[in-house]
């Protein structure tokens, strides 16, 4: 029987290390194989693991709750990865075990349930949050405790922590360049600032607002309006938009509303007459998963900013999306941008561990920067000394079939910036957690490293 | 002479021979690059500007309906293959692909487009193309215009064809033309006409003053126009408010139940909506229609069944129907959770309820707002006549007055309780497929509005069907005529603090129930 189990293992092997080219490693690890056939557990193992130790990796996301539809396909991405970098041999040879919790969308219940994780689990990474005040929940748990955590979603900047790497995008790598793009190749002079009132769109904005006005746009070009979660009256917002579009400049709407309330705000703009030829709204949360539950019709022709589109062309991003809609078993299943982030944080923290050999939280960390893996859109992500990521900016336009076509991006990545360089308490910080200076804001002008919440 | 001759020759020779090559002139619009394509649509204009089938492809491009195979280009709508010249054709539709336009290209598209058809033989796509051309103004757009002018026989569209004529004077015409259309301009209502003026009047002189009347003009006739919008957008809110409280005024209003699961009656008409839309993908145009009177009775049973089993036996108790109806609503949010998905549904706008109906350029008023204010008002007058005017309706006044003496009267109150929370249930399920016009059909549909429905119904007075009305419309006025000065966050905030202290003033709302007090 455990004869039958190791020659199916290698013949499982064998297969799979043709199909998938990885032919370098399958000589080392037919050895490894006749060693640990005893660990194998199931036959689709591939490369069984050579150590019986396990590496807990905790999944803090929503499953129920406002959040819950997100949040939902992040922790899939993550049991996807897990199962994918298994197959392969885990880690370190040992094998990676989920540890997934539900926070409930309830932003305390955030905290509580990271420090269950870290010291009751004994997790060694948590990939998890969503929305920017969970993250800011969990942020002293994990300083406290010493853990790491890989937060995927693009947020307003103006942090650093010593156990968070962000690998969404910040401020200057999805607002600004959606705003130069507007600004150079639209010509578009006016500017409404819309969002739904919480903490993103109010930071975004009051970078914004402060980058524009560098820019030389005057302040009655700029308006600022704010809308509360899923609101669904439009009227007399996108009439007055309607009315600030019609002085004979160039408008342009750029939005952070969230969620829900996107719906009803581009159908008013299409039933007051407004196309996306008069007023483009470029759009900063609206993705393909956004998109996959409505009536496409009345957004064609908009725009949003991301790092990645489930549209790009490079043969990873078509594997990542094979395998998913496989992992999912759903043919419909589309991808996005925080799942790409997701995917990029998993690859590293896994090279990260490998560089350093041990899942100790300081050894890793430091061996997090520089880290460098391939991104879905055929270049290449690097993890910069500021626990942010390098990414190249997409701008798309929004096609009936709920994906986006790319019209402009920039060329090469940017680097992710933790303070904003437009905002008077924040552009004299930089962040640094290299040895010696080992700083999360740190002050260019006065030399001095003051706590990481800066506010 | 003969040279002249010989050029029209050459160039009659070339059209002709272009004309024979149309079909080779348009094959770059199946290349990737943007560009490219837009240089392609600009040379096929001035070529082919007198081919029909430009016109049908440059639309059918607009529209998202041009495909392409290796042999042809074809007119792709509906599942229904045509050629450029409208012709039917039998093709498998698997083998074409999409010309793909983005907003740049369109605008050119439509910029070309709308200068053909200024001459077109239909008034709607006149005055369409007379408005595109009124907002791209260009210098050389004078020649055009004046054509058009003498051509156009419509008067809305001649209206907006002086308009362009006076902006373009007032912009590039020597000073007596300037003059007299600076006066002109102070007639129309555009924001073209109002910036061409702002421009002069900022230039100074003797034209200046002109200027800033006809500025004054405009503006004073704007803002009453803007005062007019706002006075429907409020209406619009507050038939939505109406629709939305309508069957609670009769569930709490009349039989005094705390009903929270309202919302989710409204939630399940909206779904019928959904359900309806895809068993029927053909009928979209009519779905809605159908979808009103099988939400009312879908809605209205789930609230029958819900009366039987659980309120039946808590009338008395409302803190404990409050509990139990609220336990119910989560029970029927997680049932579509499951049926459906947590995911919010698509449920499309027909044809006929998207759009505006354009007034003028000062005012336009969209069709989905309008039907709705129309339907809320015809719902409206359906539940008072059926309360006040049938026999149903005296037997449910009877029994909410005095149950007892009902009963002694030898009616089956348990049957008009239940028949009068199917009837309120059923309105939030009509109230349900205008909002599934409005706003998302997912789970969380019935949350939005069911504290709105209680402020209505408790400002308005409970149990007077007339202050549902006046409490609703006014809340919406009071809303859209607040929230342009102090925003939709505070504009909510403050709403709310006008009720606490209007019902601390009147516990019992606008229009409280006449009756002897206990």
């Amino acid at each position: 029987m455990k004869l039958n189990l190791a020659i199916l293992s290698l013949i499982a092997l064998f297969f799979t290390a043709c199909s998938k080219e990885e032919k370098t490693e399958a000589p080392e690890t037919e050895t490894v194989t006749k060693e640990a056939k005893t660990e194998a557990p199931q036959v689709d193992e591939v490369v069984p693991f050579t150590s019986d130790e396990v590496i807990k990796v905790g999944v803090l996301h929503s499953l129920s709750g406002t959040m819950a539809i997100s949040e939902t396909t992040l922790k899939d991405t993550v049991l996807m990865m897990i199962e994918e970098q298994n197959r392969k041999g885990g880690v370190l040879g040992k094998k990676l075990e989920p540890v997934v919790v539900d926070p409930a969308s309830n932003w305390p219940l955030f905290a509580e349930k990271m420090r269950g994780l870290i010291t009751q689990d004994g997790v060694d990474v948590t990939f998890g949050c969503w929305t920017s005040v969970s993250r800011k929940s969990v942020l002293p748990v994990v300083e406290e405790l010493n853990g790491i955590l890989f937060y995927p979603v693009q947020y307003e900047g103006e942090e650093s922590s010593k156990n968070v790497f962000y690998t969404g995008a910040s401020p200057n790598q999805q607002a600004i360049p959606a705003v130069d793009y507007l600004m150079n190749e639209i010509g578009v002079e006016r500017w409404v600032l819309a969002g739904t009132d919480y903490v993103y769109p109010r930071t975004t904005n009051k970078i914004l607002k402060a980058y524009l006005k560098a820019k030389g746009v005057a302040d009655e070009d700029i308006m600022i309006n704010y809308t509360p979660f899923g609101h669904s009256d439009w009227q007399s917002i996108v009439s007055d938009v309607k009315k600030f579009g019609s002085a004979g400049k160039k408008t342009a709407v750029v939005s952070t509303i969230n969620g829900d309330a996107n719906v009803p705000f581009y159908k008013e703009l299409g039933n007051q007459g407004i196309s996306a030829e008069d007023i483009p709204v470029v759009a900063f949360s609206v993705g393909e998963e956004e998109l996959s539950g409505l009536d496409t019709k009345p957004l064609v022709g908009h725009l949003a900013a991301w790092n990645y589109f489930q549209s790009a062309e490079a043969d990873v991003n078509s594997d990542f999306i094979a395998s998913w809609k496989e992992f999912m078993k759903d043919e419909n299943k589309v991808t996005n941008d925080p799942m790409e982030a997701t995917y990029i944080g998993f690859k590293m923290w896994v090279k990260a561990v490998e560089k350093a050999g041990t899942t100790d939280t300081d050894a890793v960390t430091e061996a997090m920067i520089g880290v460098s893996v391939p991104n879905l859109t055929g270049g290449i992500a690097t993890m910069m000394p500021n626990h942010h990521l390098t990414k190249p900016v997409l701008i798309g336009e929004i096609q009936e079939n709920g994906q986006f076509e790319t019209v402009w991006q920039t060329e090469g990545e940017v680097v992710g910036d933790a303070w904003s360089d437009f905002l008077p308490g924040s552009k004299d910080l930089i962040s640094d957690w290299r040895k010696p200076l080992s700083c999360g804001a740190y002050n260019v002008k006065t030399g001095k490293c003051s706590g990481q919440n800066y506010e | 002479m003969q040279k002249i001759l010989q050029i029209a020759f050459l160039n009659l020779l070339f059209s002709f021979s272009l004309f024979a090559n149309f079909e080779t002139d348009i094959k770059p619009l199946t290349e990737n690059s943007f560009l490219k394509k837009e240089n392609t649509v600009e040379k096929l204009v001035s070529k082919y500007s007198e081919n029909e089938k430009l016109h049908t492809l440059l639309k059918a491009m607009l529209d998202g309906e041009l495909y392409y195979s290796r042999k042809e280009f074809v007119v792709l709508k509906d599942d229904e293959v045509t050629n450029l010249l409208g012709e039917k054709l039998e093709r498998n539709r698997k083998i074409f692909k999409k010309v793909k336009t983005n907003n740049k290209l369109r605008s050119v598209i439509r910029n070309r487009l709308s200068q053909l058809n200024l001459f077109s033989k239909d008034v709607e796509i006149r005055f369409e193309s007379a408005k595109n051309i009124r907002s791209n103004l260009e210098k050389d757009s004078i020649p055009l215009i004046e054509k058009a002018l003498k051509f156009e026989t419509d008067s809305s569209v001649k209206d907006i064809h002086l308009e362009s004529e006076a902006i373009l004077k007032a912009r590039f015409g020597n000073f007596e033309e300037k003059k007299i259309a600076v006066q002109n301009l102070g007639d129309f209502l555009s924001p073209e006409a109002l910036q061409v003026l702002k421009e002069i009047e900022a230039e100074g002189g003797e034209l200046s003053k002109l200027a800033s009347k006809s500025i004054a003009s405009i503006e004073s006739s704007r803002s009453f126009f803007s005062f007019l919008e706002t006075i429907f957008f409020g209406l619009s809110q507050g038939s939505v408010l109406l629709l939305a409280a309508m069957g609670l005024a009769i569930t709490f209003g009349v039989m005094k139940v705390i009903n929270m699961a309202h919302g989710e009656m409204m939630m399940i008409g909206a779904y019928t909506a959904f359900t309806i839309q895809q068993i029927f993908p053909n009928l979209i145009e009519y779905s809605i229609l159908l979808a009103i009177p099988l939400a009312f009775l879908v809605s209205g049973i789930f609230g029958v069944i819900i009366e039987r089993l659980v309120i039946k036996h808590l009338y008395g108790r409302p803190l404990e129907t409050l509990l139990a109806t609220f336990g119910i609503s989560l029970l029927l949010q997680q049932l579509v959770r499951t049926i459906y998905s947590p995911l919010n549904q698509n449920v499309e706008t027909p044809e006929w309820m998207s759009g505006a109906l354009e007034i003028n350029s000062a005012l336009a008023l969209t069709y989905n707002r309008l039907y709705i204010i129309i339907f809320a008002f015809l719902v409206f007058l359906g539940v008072l006549l059926l309360l006040k005017k049938s026999s149903l309706g005296l037997k449910v006044r009877a029994v909410t007055q005095n149950r007892e003496m009902a009963k002694a009267m030898g009616i089956k109150t348990g049957y008009i309780d239940a028949i009068t929370f199917g009837i309120g249930s059923g309105i939030a399920g009509v109230a349900g497929v205008a909002l599934s016009q409005l706003t998302n059909v997912g789970p969380n549909l019935g949350q939005a509005y069911i504290v709105d429905s209680f402020m209505v119904v408790v400002f308005g007075g409970v149990g007077n069907l007339w202050g549902t009305l006046i409490g609703a419309v006014s809340l919406g006025e009071i809303n859209k005529f607040i929230e342009p000065v102090a925003g939709a966050v505070l504009a909510k905030v403050i709403i709310l603090i006008f009720i606490i202290l209007f019902i601390q003033k009147r516990p019992k709302g606008l229009f409280p129930q006449k009756g002897r007090e206990e």
